[in-house]
């Protein structure tokens, strides 16, 4: 899933403090899921900010919505009738659902009411992980599963490099290093014999260094 | 065995003889005497100089630069090169610019993360790593053609090198990780420093049973200490670093004044006992902020004069 | 036991503590509550092994938001006791309720009720 976090609430207030009617939108995909945007977080937003501007003596019109999902059209369209109403939209949804509002509604201003982090997992309850960072080719094949460019803070793909200390990181002793998991699980695998097979020079024009991207389905557009 | 490129460095190791290099690290400013001076204290003791890029990541005078600056004054430099502050335009051109002034070493390493230095905030680059870095200056050299692939011309004639670490984690893959390194093509490799002797002779047997030791060839590092204080440090806050109980005793053994010589003293003996391993071909001394020591430790080691090459 | 506590508390009856959300505790203050506390069972006591230290975190929560907005943190407290301490229950209230006309009424209420809106 795509794994945000809120953004602080004195942050937010000040990106709306000149409106008078405010939507907050929520998403109902992985912003739920992270427990950053969901309907639950929307209803905790709207009531602190109703607080915080009746207390400044401010009558703002404070709604929340929460939609199935941001980054799909048919699900934006259900703000159509109603984003006429509203000054601004904070959008809880990662930065694709904020954009796709925003270009939508072109009139409309759209704060983002989280800072989107990472492509990632659920560790535990309350803690997300980093797993991949869409390089747009996957590695994942020859590195016994475990992916050296989100999770090595160099993204070596031939390491680890000598900061490898007790299996962590040198950069911080709670983060595994990614090429001991590498070589453990090689282990396990009994095939540590692959570790000695060098990964080429990568071709980075499929990640973000070759521009924005696109995927395109001949067979599934209309 | 024959010689590959111009690099005095490589003629002397080609040679038999045991390579004495030495590192300076350039100033946090536009000095370049502060490279010189220090090239200066140390040139006639050792073969080749190298000069570190931004070490722990913190901004300093090129090392191109600095490079530069002992070539000018007859001094063989060892460029070293790390990728995480360059893509693959600027790294091959930055080795087009050190070929340029016919510098004939490079060290290939990836750098300390940013996060160490004075500019955590930045982004790191890391399109290439060590290894990838490695295959880059050989298929330069040697098919004389960019990564792009076209021609090159007056293709980069360097000795290239690479660095190991025997100590690091995980041991189980540190002679797989050298053997990785030299089949990518590194011609030299110069060690972390060693403190534990005995982990160090064996990394070197389990090299040796490979078949390593012939093919690349190994430089043992070492690095004087200077008191107690740093050998506790070394070994509890640098990654990747072995400094045994033992030397932390015998360095907090003697009184303080005395500690220097003592940090000297030990480095002399590792390199003595070192220098009848199997497959050492060769010492990278890397006293840091004190380089006016590498004379005296080079001397001691029975390490002096320096042999002639043509 | 009949034992008396302040009338100014209002009780609302959960299941577990664990079921009280930070929503809960703000839309209390957002209706002009000038303080809230949650009353669970000793920690290490919850039938439901966790719930009165997900309450506590919640409650955290709460103190957190409620002071960035400028209400005051201090205004929703978290408390454990068995139900054995019917004494300490009354104790709580009449600490909780000293502690809240020290700080004066939920600032809320009184800007509402300054610029006539409705509660």
């Amino acid at each position: 899933m795509i794994v945000a976090k809120q953004k602080p609430i004195e942050e937010i207030i000040e990106g709306v403090r000149d409106y008078e009617k405010i939507l907050i939108a929520g998403c109902n995909e992985c912003v739920t899921v992270c427990e950053a945007g969901g309907k639950k977080e929307v209803g905790i937003l709207a009531s602190a900010l109703r607080m915080y501007f009746m207390n400044q003596g401010k009558n703002m019109k404070i709604d929340e919505v929460t939609l199935e999902r941001q980054c799909d059209h048919e699900y934006l369209e259900e703000l159509r009738k109603i984003i006429d109403r509203y000054d601004v939209v904070i959008s809880l949804a990662c930065g694709a659902g904020v954009q796709f509002m925003a270009e939508k509604y072109f009139r409309t201003r759209v704060l983002p009411g989280v800072d989107t982090c990472f492509m990632g997992v659920t560790e535990e309850r309350g803690v997300w992980s980093e797993r991949c960072q869409g390089c747009g080719k996957c590695i994942l094949g020859e590195t016994a599963g475990i992916c050296p460019i989100s999770r090595c803070a160099k993204r070596i793909l031939n390491g680890p490099c000598g900061g490898s200390t007790k299996g962590k990181c040198e950069i911080d002793k709670e983060l595994d290093c990614a090429w001991q998991l590498i070589i453990d699980r090689l282990n396990e695998l009994g095939r540590l014999d692959d570790y000695e097979k060098i990964i080429p020079i990568k071709d980075w024009s499929t990640e973000r260094a070759g521009g924005p991207r696109r995927v395109v389905r001949e067979d599934l557009r209309l | 065995m024959n010689t590959n490129t111009p690099s005095k460095l490589e003629k002397i190791l080609a040679a038999g003889h045991l390579a004495v290099t030495s590192e300076c690290g350039p100033p946090r400013g536009s000095d370049g005497e502060f490279v010189t001076k220090k090239a200066k204290m140390i040139k006639d003791h050792v073969d080749a100089i190298n000069v570190t890029d931004n070490q722990t990541s913190v901004t300093r005078l090129c090392s191109l630069a600095a490079c530069i600056h002992l070539k000018l004054m007859g001094v063989e430099p060892v460029l070293q090169m790390v990728t995480r502050d360059r893509n693959r335009i600027a790294l091959q051109s930055d080795i087009l610019g050190a070929a340029s002034f016919d510098i004939y070493n490079i060290l290939c390493l990836s750098g300390d993360h940013q996060i160490f230095g004075d500019n955590p905030h930045g982004q790191n680059v890391f399109d290439l790593d060590s290894i990838n870095l490695v295959q880059t200056v050989r298929f330069m050299r040697d098919e004389a053609k960019f990564l792009g692939g076209e021609d090159i011309q007056r293709p980069p004639k360097m000795f290239v090198g690479a660095a190991a670490n025997p100590f690091a984690d995980p041991f189980e893959i540190r002679v797989r990780r050298l053997a990785k390194k030299i089949a990518a093509g590194a011609e030299f490799i110069q060690t972390q420093c060693v403190y534990n002797v005995e982990k160090f002779e064996s990394w070197m047997k389990m090299a040796r049973d490979r078949g390593l030791h012939e093919k690349t060839y190994i430089l043992a590092g070492v690095t004087p200490l200077k008191s107690a204080g740093m050998a506790r440090y070394m070994k509890n806050r640098v990654p990747g670093m072995d400094v045994p109980d033992g030397i932390v005793k015998r360095m907090s053994g003697v009184p303080k004044e005395k500690q220097p010589e003592e940090g000297i003293k030990i480095c002399v003996e590792t390199i003595q006992r070192l220098r009848e391993v199997e497959g050492v071909r060769g010492f990278h001394i890397m006293a840091i902020e004190w380089e006016e020591k590498v004379p005296e430790i080079v001397e001691r080691s029975g390490l002096y004069p320096r042999p002639e090459v043509v | 036991m009949r034992i008396q506590y302040p009338e100014n508390i209002k009780i609302i009856g959960v299941p577990c503590t664990g079921k009280v959300d930070v929503l809960h505790l703000l839309r209390a203050f957002e209706k002009g509550a000038d303080g809230v506390y949650v009353v669970g069972c000793l920690e290490g006591d919850c039938r439901f092994n966790s719930g009165n230290l997900r309450a506590r975190k919640r409650v955290e929560q709460a103190q957190h938001i409620l002071e960035s907005i400028g209400v005051g943190g201090e205004r929703v407290q978290m408390y454990n006791l068995s139900s054995g301490e019917g004494p300490r229950f009354a104790e709580i209230a009449v600490e909780m309720t000293e502690k809240i006309r020290k700080m004066g009424p939920n600032p809320i209420k009184i800007s509402k009720e300054k610029n006539g809106c409705m509660i």
